[in-house]
């Protein structure tokens, strides 16, 4: 494998289940196309998650596969296409066990990084 | 294919309009926030980043990737072979040889050894064998059953369907001219046992099955082919066999066989009232069984060896140290095996060869193609993605050749099965089936990565900047040593093959050249069918015999005839265990002689020396002194350096007989009243490893009578002629017709052509090892040649650099040359190794094969070196006239 390539599948792997994860989400509040939900992904996180497309597409392409989302074409006014995703019943429950594993682990990380001292409790 | 292609490029195109789309909607985003039109679009991009390197990974989410690269690869190799079609030529040729080769033997190997009976669900079919205490079953074979023992059996199991078949031959004297026939006398379960229906007409029936009954016969497929031209009404015809009339009601499936050749004619076993049927001491009846539908073979096994041992307590004087076995039925093939398993690997061998040739072919390619290979990882291709491209090469170039070999092999099976000696057991069996395509499939491939795996691995990965900054010219140091393990494994395998060709063609000269024991020449033996009429009457023989001797001697050219029941050198054999003193030991512990049984002129006839005392005379009858005559192997190996003439043998299974009964020990000694020279019975190649080599010779006429007939059928006649033996047949045919004309002579042979056939095993491997072999250097020296011409076109520089620093022609010839001879050695040296193991396997497998001989290397490896260093003259002398300036210019 070239070293560049390496390196976008890399990041692509550190990301993989939280960005599967926020894909999920964002799409289940509303069907989206690709750019879209890049948008969304910034925006909602308050610009600090920036969505590289070089993860984002791959990673639709492979929830696609998995069954975990599905895509419909829809005509627009730019020339192309849109490719419009939306979540399919298998992403709902998907996203449910990966949201309760996301809680528990950052309610873990929390206790470790804000450890309650006993005996201060009144 | 062409879906997956057709479905790919549209998604490909479906994701390149999703991307499009996304940079349209991130550009008006930036106009929209005040850029210029120019610049956002150059902003949408950047923010975007690698826009192909994308949709590559993107495409790798698709999951079919690897039917695309195929796809592309294949493509690709169509292309760079178009691009070589000599290359190829040559490749696919060599493929083709030695893929067709190996699988021309796997057929024979498959449809021989492998295939499984031809009847319905032949995994549930097994023979049930009698065994002896002290027996050795892998020197003399599996014994048979005695006919009670078997109805024992057969009544009992619970587990097994049985039946049971003796093979016999006797004289059809009508339909037709009398005729010496093979035949089966079966028990009536047969054909259901085996499930194979009857060609025509129905089984026996079991009513049928008992002394008294009307007489039956079910006729072979073949023999009712050719006597009755399959006509329908041939049921209810009727046939004279040893002179009881038969009528026919059935025609056996065609090419039904179970032990020996396919019988003639079948016959209700439970009708014959030969006594030894209804002894327990003898044992003739082969037992097939089927497994009933719950049983199990150990069930089987179980339940028969209980039986066998309840028969040795109830009949202790015939069934003593006895049991019965069940094992799996496979097909009667004799010793074939060896000599197809090790066909197949010489064949293996010379695949090797073939696959070497073409790696170093492909390696010469892939390092010349070394900087476009670099390209193409500086450009992106990952190392697994290059390596399974260069297999799809090889593959494809394999495959093909594969085919080609296929079809070479379909084109010559036929005659090389008729270029077999002998009969090749289930010769009938033999053909291109799926088993032998899977098998060229799976060679094919086996080879593709043989030869392909080197040149493959080769893809640079590290250092691609190095290879693509150096000139072409320079050969890095592992491509040559890789070039150099190419020659020298092929230089090794051509030796394994030369040296085991010299083997067998020393092997053949000695064996042709070893005394036989007797003069081949001028002697004539055939078997002799005395008249159905004789025979019915025991009293009768011993005239009937001197009758058939005193007329064919009156046939012009005959000097002397004998009547003997084995002949040397054809199929035939008696042995039985022999002991020097008066305390005999049990049966299965003694020594074993092969016994003949001859008249008078014997000796005369077949020229076999008399070292000591007399041969039979005419006083040598029954009621007089029994005597015997012994070869000197025998009388070595029984009284060492003892005088041996005078002495005697106790020999308890001599057909004797006491008190009126049939099969009793026969518990007087024989003596010896002479000693004759050993005689090659085993063939002239085949004695020496015989593993009964010991011989005895009694009077046929002491022979007592209730053995007569039986012996009778086994009898031959032999004539030494002054003429050539073979113009005397038609006169002796003649002369021999008897009364009635119903006595028949068959296989008629004169012992030069028994002494020829002998060996033509030999002569027949020796043919094929020697093309082998041939096929080996060749192809060897070709690689050589080939490897050399590269490896020294690759050093025309250096070799420029040479001479412009003063080397003489002469200096660079002995340069190219030194560096062949040193791969030459190194491959001599282990191919002597494997020569030495290979002739150790040879030794095994071939009767009267000679040991490795250091003559035969002597002989053998200067052949090869000096075919090789002439293949590598031409590279050297094509160095030596390098011209430096120009040599250097190209640099």
């Amino acid at each position: 494998m070239s070293t560049n390539k390496t390196r976008y599948q890399n990041r692509t792997e550190i990301l993989q289940g939280t960005l599967d994860m926020l894909i999920l989400q964002t799409l289940k509040w509303a069907p989206r196309h690709g750019y879209a939900l890049s948008k969304a992904i910034r925006t909602n996180s308050g610009e600090i998650l920036k969505v590289d497309t070089g993860s984002l597409y791959p990673a639709l392409h492979r929830l696609e596969r998995k069954g975990l989302i599905s895509a419909e074409w829809k005509a627009s006014d730019l020339g192309p296409r849109l490719r419009i995703y939306h979540l399919t019943n298998a992403g709902k429950r998907q996203l449910m066990s990966e949201r309760s594993r996301w809680e528990r682990l950052t309610a873990a990380i929390a206790g470790i990084l804000n450890p309650v001292e006993k005996e201060n409790v009144p | 294919m062409r879906w997956t292609f057709w479905r790919k490029r549209r998604r490909d195109e479906e994701l390149q309009e999703e991307i499009q789309a996304h940079l349209l909607l991130a550009e008006r985003d930036a106009m929209e926030s005040g850029q210029a039109a120019k610049d956002a679009g150059h902003a949408a991009r950047r923010e975007f980043g690698n826009v192909e390197l994308t949709k590559e990974v993107t495409r790798d989410m698709w999951g079919w990737r690897w039917a695309v690269d195929f796809l592309h690869d294949m493509r690709y190799a169509m292309r760079s072979f178009r691009q070589r079609p000599g290359f190829v030529v040559v490749a696919l040729l060599t493929l083709a040889l030695g893929i067709g080769a190996t699988t021309v033997m796997f057929s024979l190997v498959s449809g021989v050894l492998l295939k499984p009976l031809p009847y319905p669900e032949p995994n549930r079919l097994v023979a049930v064998n009698g065994h002896t205490d002290g027996w050795n079953t892998k020197i003399y074979g599996e014994q048979k059953v005695a006919y009670l023992d078997f109805l024992d059996c057969q009544r009992e199991s619970r587990s097994l369907d049985m039946a049971a078949l003796v093979y016999n031959n006797g004289t059809l004297s009508a339909p037709g001219d009398p005729q010496y026939v093979d035949y089966y006398e079966i028990s009536p379960e047969l054909f259901s046992v085996v499930r194979v229906p009857l060609a025509l007409g129905r089984a026996f029936l079991p009513e049928e099955d008992r002394i008294g009954a009307a007489p039956v016969a079910i006729l072979g497929y073949s023999f009712w082919q050719h006597h009755f031209d399959g006509r329908t009404d041939a049921l209810g015809a009727s046939l004279v066999l040893e002179q009881k009339q038969y009528t026919i009601v059935g025609v056996a499936p065609a090419g039904f066989r179970l032990y020996g050749d396919e019988p003639d004619v079948y016959m209700p076993l439970g009708q014959d009232p030969a006594g030894y049927l209804h002894n327990r001491a003898a044992q003739p009846v082969h037992v097939v069984g089927r497994l009933r539908p719950d049983a199990t073979l150990a069930q089987a096994q179980a339940e028969v060896a209980l039986t066998g041992s309840h028969l040795a307590q109830a009949f202790a004087d015939t069934n003593k140290g006895r049991s019965l076995q069940v094992k799996r039925l496979v097909p009667d093939v004799g010793d074939v095996g060896s000599t197809l398993w090790l066909l197949l690997g010489a064949v293996g061998l010379v695949l090797l060869i073939a696959c070497a040739n073409v790696a170093s072919l492909m390696l010469a390619r892939a390092v010349s193609r070394e900087r476009e290979l670099a390209m193409r990882v500086a450009l992106g291709a990952g190392r697994g993605r290059l390596v399974r491209q260069c297999l799809t090469e090889s593959a494809l170039l394999s495959l093909a050749g594969g085919i080609l070999g296929v079809m070479l092999a379909d084109a010559g099976l036929h005659h090389f099965l008729a270029f077999w000696p002998g009969d090749l057991p289930r010769a009938d069996e033999i053909q291109l089936d799926w088993r032998v395509l899977v098998f060229a499939i799976g060679v094919s491939l086996l080879s593709s990565i043989l030869f392909g795996l080197a040149p493959a691995l080769r893809a640079p990965v590290r250092n691609v900047e190095q290879v693509l900054r150096t000139s072409a010219r320079t050969l890095s140091g592992s491509s040559r040593r890789l070039h150099s393990a190419f020659v020298i494994s092929e230089i090794a395998l051509a030796i394994v093959l030369l040296v085991a060709a010299g083997m067998l063609g020393r092997t053949l000269l000695h064996a042709s050249s070893l005394d036989p024991g007797l003069d081949i020449r001028n002697l004539l033996v055939a078997r002799m069918a005395l008249s159905p009429a004789s025979l019915a009457d025991p009293a009768r023989i011993p005239a009937a015999w001197q009758n058939v001797i005193d007329r064919a001697r009156r046939v012009p050219g005959v000097q002397a005839v004998t009547a003997v029941d084995i002949v040397p050198m054809r199929e035939g054999n008696n042995q039985i265990g022999y002991w020097p003193s008066a305390d005999v030991p049990p049966k299965a512990k003694l020594p074993v002689a092969l016994a003949s049984s001859a008249t008078p002129d014997f000796l005369k006839v077949m020229g076999i020396p008399l070292l000591e005392g007399r041969f039979f005379d005419d006083h040598d009858r029954m009621g007089s002194e029994l005597v015997i005559v012994v070869d000197d192997v025998l009388a070595k190996s029984a009284f060492g350096r003892q005088e041996a003439l005078g002495k005697s043998l106790w020999i308890p299974d001599m057909p004797c007989v006491q008190q009126n009964t049939t099969f009793v020990d026969c518990s007087s000694p024989y003596k010896i009243v002479g000693v004759v020279g050993h005689v090659r019975y085993w063939g002239l190649a085949g004695d020496d490893q015989a593993q009964v080599r010991a011989q005895f010779y009694y009077p046929f006429a002491q022979v007592a009578q209730p053995f007569l007939r039986r012996w009778s059928q086994l009898m031959s006649i032999a004539l030494r002629t002054s003429v050539p033996p073979l113009s005397v047949v038609e006169p002796l045919r003649q002369e021999l017709r008897g009364q009635a004309s119903d006595q028949v002579l068959y296989q008629v042979r004169t012992m030069e052509q028994l002494a020829h056939s002998s060996l033509a095993l030999q002569r027949f491997l020796l043919l094929l090892f020697s093309a082998f072999a041939a096929l080996a250097l060749l192809l060897a020296c070709i690689g050589i040649y080939g490897v050399l011409a590269y490896l020294t076109g690759q050093r025309v520089p250096e070799i420029g650099i040479r001479m412009a620093l003063g080397a003489s022609p002469g200096e660079v010839m002995l340069l190219v040359l030194r560096q062949s001879l040193a791969m030459i050695l190194l491959g001599v040296g282990i191919g002597t190794m494997f020569a030495l193991a290979a002739g150790r396997a040879l030794e095994r497998l071939i009767e009267g094969m000679q040991p490795t001989s250091f003559l035969t290397f002597i002989i053998m490896i200067p052949f090869l070196v000096l075919a090789a260093i002439l293949a590598s003259l031409v590279p050297a002398r094509h160095a030596s006239k390098v011209d430096p300036m120009n040599a250097l210019r190209q640099e």
